[in-house]
């Protein structure tokens, strides 16, 4: 039974205080998204404490050698949040933050979804869901005959749990028993055109997953504390890849976009509207 | 050539602990050898040939020379947007081998025929394409996939087709080979209808036609500075492909053949498959006669087009 008996029928609600380290980097993802006019902001505030976590807490890198073998691979699946990504990518010094500033720009490395060779920090070109895990067994596979002790991380969302892709990817990652995957899915219950509940029920989401091998535990998504505990404890037994269903708010953080449909993706925002958004996330 | 082309898979990889092969759900017995010395290299993972690519994808990242391998159709058309994304945008180097190419499945129907293979994956960036004429040519092919960038598509025929390429013939990756020379005519093959064409040239010959054969084994990136200097001087040409008329070898010859602004009039016509499914089964070489992709043809298209002034061509459709 789900620890979170929360009903994907239902709008979802999510009391998590955010510290300020989750405002402002929620901030910086607003003014990526006015320098370039358009992103998928709400995706990307639902996923801000899963990258961040990942990022400060758990995962080996070398911004200054993006390409060092002995880093921890993070693919972030559904390219779509990649504002979120960005924005870390930056601050840890992967890139300098003027990159941020022109996003979706002509001259710019950073598009509407995150490009391998282009970014550096990006491990995979994503954008069309439903292609980060099985490239994530393949570096898991890889590592595994490398006897390398990194590991595998793959940022999915409830959407692209839609696509069949994902659940060949899983019974792959089961029968190989890559413990050295984790899979995180950023469960905001909200899709593009409705709720997941309407669109293509995913539940009993948790049981799928274990029923296709993989050793699952859930967590609010937005709590920092919860999320790091979770993942120290990965991988979460010894012979089965690991997924952590991360319960989160779509828009998370600004109550006109939280669970708001229409901020899926948004274009032409007016200098007012951002301001109003980095007022409502600024920090005392 | 199916067989020589996996066994040479095997024979590379005893030498090279960066090749790894990834199957679907290949046949039984496919590749023991390779299962037994290299366990760790060889993965089979089921019919999800999306998550195939994926995985090849995720193992080429990380340096490895992947090998995959299933039917022709099940390699292109199921998991066209893995191959677009994860290969050819990351650019890495994986090799779909696929068995089939055209019409080699007759009697399985249309669901397994490879018909629009080369077309659709002509259409991608960096992505390399090459159909070898016989096995001989598969092994001169072979060792140099190893080291070539960006993903590869080898379509392979149905196998034991005849040796017409001399094993002392070189091979590269991109490059065109004249195997006749002739004023009269140019016949522009690829994969296993070189054998056609060169039946057609002798034939031709008895006519005192002289017909050149160009064989393009690799029909991505297209070797234009042989073909281009070949057509440069043909009155006519023709071109010969187990393959739809539309977006394979044909219409990259007529691409480039147009662009190219001769100054002569070129009369010009495509022997392939017309835009249909193939609605009968039989064999493969039944349906290339059903579809007038044989020798015979070749030779009455050449004849047609030898005889008939120039101002006339233009009122005839296909």
């Amino acid at each position: 039974m789900s620890d979170f008996p929360i009903s994907a029928k239902s709008v979802p609600t999510n009391t998590t205080p955010l510290d300020r380290r989750s405002c402002e980097l929620r901030r910086q993802i607003v003014r990526t998204f006015a320098a370039g006019q358009r992103g998928h902001v709400a995706s990307a505030f639902s996923l801000v404490e899963i990258l961040r976590v990942l990022y400060d807490d758990v995962l080996r890198y070398d911004p200054a050698k993006p390409n060092w073998a002995g880093r921890d691979r993070c693919i972030l699946s559904k390219g779509h949040g990649c504002l979120a990504l960005y924005v870390l990518l930056a601050e840890k010094g992967f890139f300098p933050e003027e990159e941020l500033w022109k996003f979706c720009h002509t001259d710019g490395i950073l598009g509407g979804h995150p490009e391998y060779g282009k970014v550096p920090g990006v491990e995979a070109s994503t954008g069309s869901l439903g292609h980060g895990l099985s490239i994530g067994v393949g570096m898991a596979l890889s590592a595994r005959f490398d006897r390398a002790d990194h590991r595998i991380f793959v940022v999915g969302s409830d959407g692209e749990s839609d696509e069949g892709s994902v659940w060949e990817a899983a019974m792959s990652a089961a029968k190989h028993r890559l413990s050295n995957l984790t899979l995180l899915i950023d469960y905001n219950k909200q899709q593009s055109y409705s709720t997941t509940y309407e669109v293509l029920d995913l539940e009993p989401f948790a049981d799928k997953w274990r029923a296709f091998g993989f050793e699952v535990e859930e967590v609010d998504g937005h709590n920092v504390d919860d999320l790091r505990a979770v993942l120290a404890r990965t991988p979460l037994v010894a012979d089965r890849p690991t997924a952590v269903i991360c319960h989160t708010i779509k828009g998370k953080g600004v109550g006109c976009i939280e669970n708001n449909l229409k901020w899926h993706h948004k274009s032409r925002v007016a200098d007012e509207e951002i301001q109003m958004l980095l007022l409502e996330l600024e920090v005392d | 050539m199916r067989r020589t082309c996996l066994n040479m898979v095997y024979e590379l990889a005893k030498t090279d602990e960066r090749i790894f092969f990834v199957g679907s759900d290949i046949g039984f017995g496919t590749l023991d050898e390779f299962k037994a010395d290299f366990p760790g290299r060889f993965f089979v993972e089921g019919v999800s040939e999306a998550n195939v690519i994926g995985l090849a994808a995720g193992l080429a990242l990380e340096g490895k020379i992947v090998y995959t391998n299933t039917i022709a159709t099940f390699i292109t058309r199921r998991c066209f947007e893995q191959v677009a994304l994860d290969l050819c945008l990351h650019n890495v180097n994986v090799r779909l081998i696929g068995n089939g190419g055209g019409l080699v499945y007759a009697p399985l129907g249309p669901t397994h025929q490879a018909i629009e293979d080369i077309a659709i994956f002509r259409a991608l960036p960096r992505m390399a394409i090459v159909a070898p004429a016989d096995a001989e040519e598969m092994k001169r092919l072979m060792p140099l996939t190893v080291d070539y960038p960006g993903p590869i598509y080898i379509r392979l025929a149905k196998g034991g087709d005849p040796v017409v390429t001399d094993p002392g013939m070189s091979f590269r990756i991109g490059k065109a080979f004249v195997m006749r020379r002739g004023k009269d005519a140019l016949i522009v093959t690829t994969g296993m209808m070189l054998k056609a064409a060169l039946d057609a040239a002798d034939k031709l010959a008895q006519d005192g036609l002289k017909a050149a054969v160009l064989h393009m084994p690799t029909v991505k990136p297209l070797d234009t500075s042989v073909l281009l200097d070949l057509a440069e001087k043909a009155p006519i040409i023709v071109t010969v492909e187990e393959h739809s008329i539309i977006g394979g070898l044909g219409s990259a010859v007529a691409e480039a053949v147009a662009e190219a602004n001769f100054d002569s009039v070129k009369r010009f016509k495509r022997i392939g498959i017309p835009d249909v499914f193939p609605n009968k089964y039989g064999s493969q070489a039944g349906l290339l006669t059903h579809f007038g992709i044989d020798t015979e043809t070749i030779v009455s298209v050449i004849r047609q087009l030898n005889k008939r002034p120039s101002g006339q061509l233009a009122t005839e459709r296909n």
